[in-house]
């Protein structure tokens, strides 16, 4: 950050569309979910307002800066000690009350504060009524209303901020406390008169608190006139019954009496449309539908996936095979060399198309269905829903929804993992992060369900046949995550269950436009793009193993050889682990690569649907067997590259990222050599 | 009068006003953050399928708790 350029600081409450506010402001995408604590690495972008440039720090959403944790220690260190031009703070209007208790606490820091009440057209929609000139007045600060989804009041927000710059706010709210408090206050502040920039009467809360880490640094700056006055305070307000936490009650007490106080007089709230979220919450998560009513919404999205990527996987393919052929013509007409013709068109693009006709479209659809819920608000209600297993398995009911972050990506669900604040719950919701497989593994078994246990030919109950046993499958790996969890907490994770919050927050309005402009753009794109980078190296290194021989057999041959015999313990064959293997860097190739060494073997040149996909599986010795241990080893095999990265930079440790790739891949193993060894010994097959 | 005792005691729907946190430390920073102070009002709204944890309306907010929580936080019943 250059120094002329103007900082200003995003603080809010988890959940009440702070990144929403952010990207209005920045135009910079990312991504905002509806759950507690998403938002959770300082993400900045710019904006122009003015003639003038301003930085924005998006912090982690937060509810206080008062207890320790990571992402509270950031928010605050940051507001404390980089000293933002400007903090903005963002508030839910229509939970306003509870939201206040930030805003107080970031006053008492800075007086540079302007006040965003964001979400004002949910406001207008459950009739609640906040008066901002009031709040504006009480508080001392400037009050800007905004609707961030719809852009409404971004530009007051720009024009607040950019006007605090010329005009700070002289009298702000003070939160005044019990006196014997606010006595010792006015001692410590006399002698941090030689402290700028610092709000003493802050710092002199916090230090009558006996914050370590401030402490520490007048420790380190030798201030012991000053420590020697902290600890006499301490001592006199001890003797008036006022120890350390009756202390830390008071504060964070008075700070919430007086958010209630505020919102008495500025807002008027509309009881019966609370309402509404507390009696779908009574059908969502009761007794008798709560889990039925989870597996069901699962089962649909997998449905809408399998019919509606269908059609477009038809398409595709037609179009890219078509494409293949022009492609080879045009390179028998420019007499290219035969082998760089093999390697680039049968090796190269046809991995390529594989991977976008059958790969592609189910993550495109089933993506935005996902962010659907997401955005609804119903994960944190499957997290509810589902709590009481984790606990049984001494882990965090904050896993489940991790957990379902990773349907989306499983680098996407590790990092997630933050929220958890136990380490040890933490590491277990990395390990098992796995176990629920990924948009990119989920196409995989879809086509294998497809070809094997519907049947190929078209009704229209075999989609939603295939998508029952595909919901079936996410229960399986879902189990495993409870099981694998408690197997950790009883050994090399040993511990009891940790205390937690979980919040449900209210029921929003899904951003439909936002969330199918930015799967289809972003994540197709995304998908589209590592697909170039990882399919095709991918499919010409398939297609120089498949051509170059050692003693009259090819090095695919003799590596699938190799793996041979493992294997087919495991149900598999030599070719179909090679793939795995090589799919290593994106799961979404796993499929692709086995087509691909089939056929590099195979006098099978044409092959443009399911049904023909399926002959060549046949012919190649599969069975049902065959593709049920894919399917279980689709669920439990190693991390992808990206997930594996992912956790070594969230554990910075070697040894748990080994562990998060041996713990899935040996429960796949397993798994697949009991089913297949179950079903060889009474000859099922 | 009727005596104080743990909000998990509470029924659904039933009202109760917190008067005393049994929980120390990092925890009980984190109730009172979430506006769980002394004389605030927890109403009792939801329990999950499996009867643990359960939701309670909390200043605005909808807040789920696990049993151990809610059996140390004591309440005086609101009669409705």
């Amino acid at each position: 950050m250059k120094s002329k350029d103007i900082v200003v600081a995003l603080a809010g409450n988890p959940n009440v569309g702070k990144s929403t506010v952010f990207n209005g402001l920045t135009g910079l995408n990312q991504h905002t979910g509806n759950w507690a604590g998403k938002t959770v690495s300082v993400a900045k972008g710019a904006y122009f307002y003015n003639d003038k440039k301003f930085i924005l720090v998006d912090l982690p959403g937060t509810y206080s800066l008062l207890s320790n944790s990571i992402d509270e220690e950031v928010a605050r260190d940051f507001i404390c000690f980089e000293k933002p031009d400007v903090v903005i703070v963002v508030v839910d209007a229509t939970c306003l009350e509870r939201n206040l208790n930030l805003v107080l606490q970031i006053i008492e820091i800075t007086s540079n504060v302007v006040v965003c009440v964001n979400l004002m057209d949910e406001a207008r929609k459950k009739k609640i009524v906040v008066n901002l000139q009031k709040l504006s007045k009480i508080l001392g600060v400037p009050v800007v209303g905004t609707s961030a989804s719809i852009k409404e009041g971004l530009n007051q927000l720009m024009e607040a901020v950019d006007k605090m710059l010329v005009n700070n706010p002289k009298e702000v709210i003070k939160i005044k406390y019990d006196d014997n408090i606010e006595k010792e206050i006015k001692d410590i502040q006399k002698e941090l008169t030689i402290i700028k920039n610092i709000n003493a009467r802050w710092l002199a809360l916090r230090l009558l608190e006996g914050e370590d880490s401030f402490i520490k640094t007048f420790e380190k700056n030798e201030s012991y006139k000053l420590l020697k006055c902290v600890k006499e305070s301490q001592r006199r307000l001890r003797n008036v019954g006022i120890d350390k936490d009756e202390f830390r009650d008071k504060i964070v007490s008075g700070i919430v009496r007086r958010a209630e106080n505020i919102s008495e007089k500025v807002v008027i709230k509309n009881e019966k449309y609370y309402q509404r979220d507390y009696k779908i919450d009574k059908i969502i998560t009761s007794k008798l539908f709560g889990i039925p009513l989870m597996m069901m919404l699962l089962g649909i999205i997998f449905y809408i996936t399998i019919i509606g990527a269908n059609v477009p996987s038809k398409i595709l393919a037609n179009i890219l095979f078509q494409g293949e052929e022009y492609l080879s013509q045009i390179f028998e007409r420019l007499n290219v060399p035969l082998w760089l013709h093999g390697m680039v068109v049968h090796g190269m693009y046809r991995t390529l198309a594989w991977v976008v006709s059958v790969m592609l479209p189910p993550m495109a659809i089933f993506f935005p269905l996902f962010t659907i819920l997401e955005d609804l608000g119903y994960l944190p209600r499957v997290a509810f829903n589902l709590d009481k297993l984790f606990k049984k398995v001494s882990a965090c009911g904050k896993q489940a929804l991790t957990m379902c972050m990773g349907f989306g990506c499983n680098a996407a669900g590790v990092i997630g993992c933050r929220i958890i604040n136990s380490p040890r719950e933490r590491l277990i919701a990395i390990i098992t992060n796995n176990f629920v497989p990924c948009n990119g593994r989920f196409p995989t078994l879809i086509a294998i369900i497809t070809m094997f246990f519907v049947g190929v030919i078209s009704s229209p109950l075999q989609p939603l046949f295939s998508a029952f046993l595909l919901t079936l499958i996410i229960i399986l790996g879902v189990m495993m995550t409870l099981f694998v969890s408690k197997v950790l907490s009883k050994t090399i994770l040993k511990g009891l269950p940790s205390n937690f919050v979980l919040e449900l927050p209210p029921y929003r309005k899904p951003q439909i436009r936002r969330i199918i402009i930015r799967s289809i753009l972003d994540r197709t794109l995304f998908v589209l793009g590592r697909a170039v980078i990882v399919a095709m190296p991918a499919g010409l290194i398939i297609w120089i193993m498949a051509n170059v021989k050692i003693s009259d057999v090819s090095l695919l041959t003799h590596f699938a050889t190799f793996l041979n015999p493992f294997a087919n313990l495991i149900g598999l064959d030599g070719y179909i682990l090679m793939s795995f293997i090589l799919g290593f860097p994106a799961n979404e190739i796993v499929i692709p690569l086995i087509i691909m060494s089939y056929m590099s073997s195979s006098t099978m040149l044409e092959l443009s649907s399911l049904a023909e996909l399926k002959t060549l599986l046949i012919d190649n010795g599969w069975t049902w067997l065959t593709a049920i241990c894919v399917m279980l080893f689709s669920l439990m095999h190693w991390p992808c590259g990206t997930t594996y990265l992912t956790i070594r930079k969230e554990t910075q440790s070697w040894k748990w990222t080994l562990v998060s790739f041996l713990v899935p891949t040996i429960m796949g193993i397993i798994s697949c050599f009991v089913v297949t060894s179950f079903v060889r010994l009474f000859g099922f097959l | 009068m009727e005596d104080i005792f743990p909000l998990s005691k509470l029924e659904i729907n039933e009202k109760g006003i917190v008067k005393k946190i049994n929980i120390e430390g990092e925890f009980r920073r984190r109730l009172l953050d979430l506006g769980l102070i002394p004389d605030t009002e927890v109403t009792v709204l939801q329990k999950s399928p499996f009867g643990d944890p359960v939701a309670y309306l909390i200043r605005g907010a909808v807040i789920a708790l696990r049993r151990e929580i809610v059996d140390k936080i004591l309440v005086e019943r609101v009669l409705v």
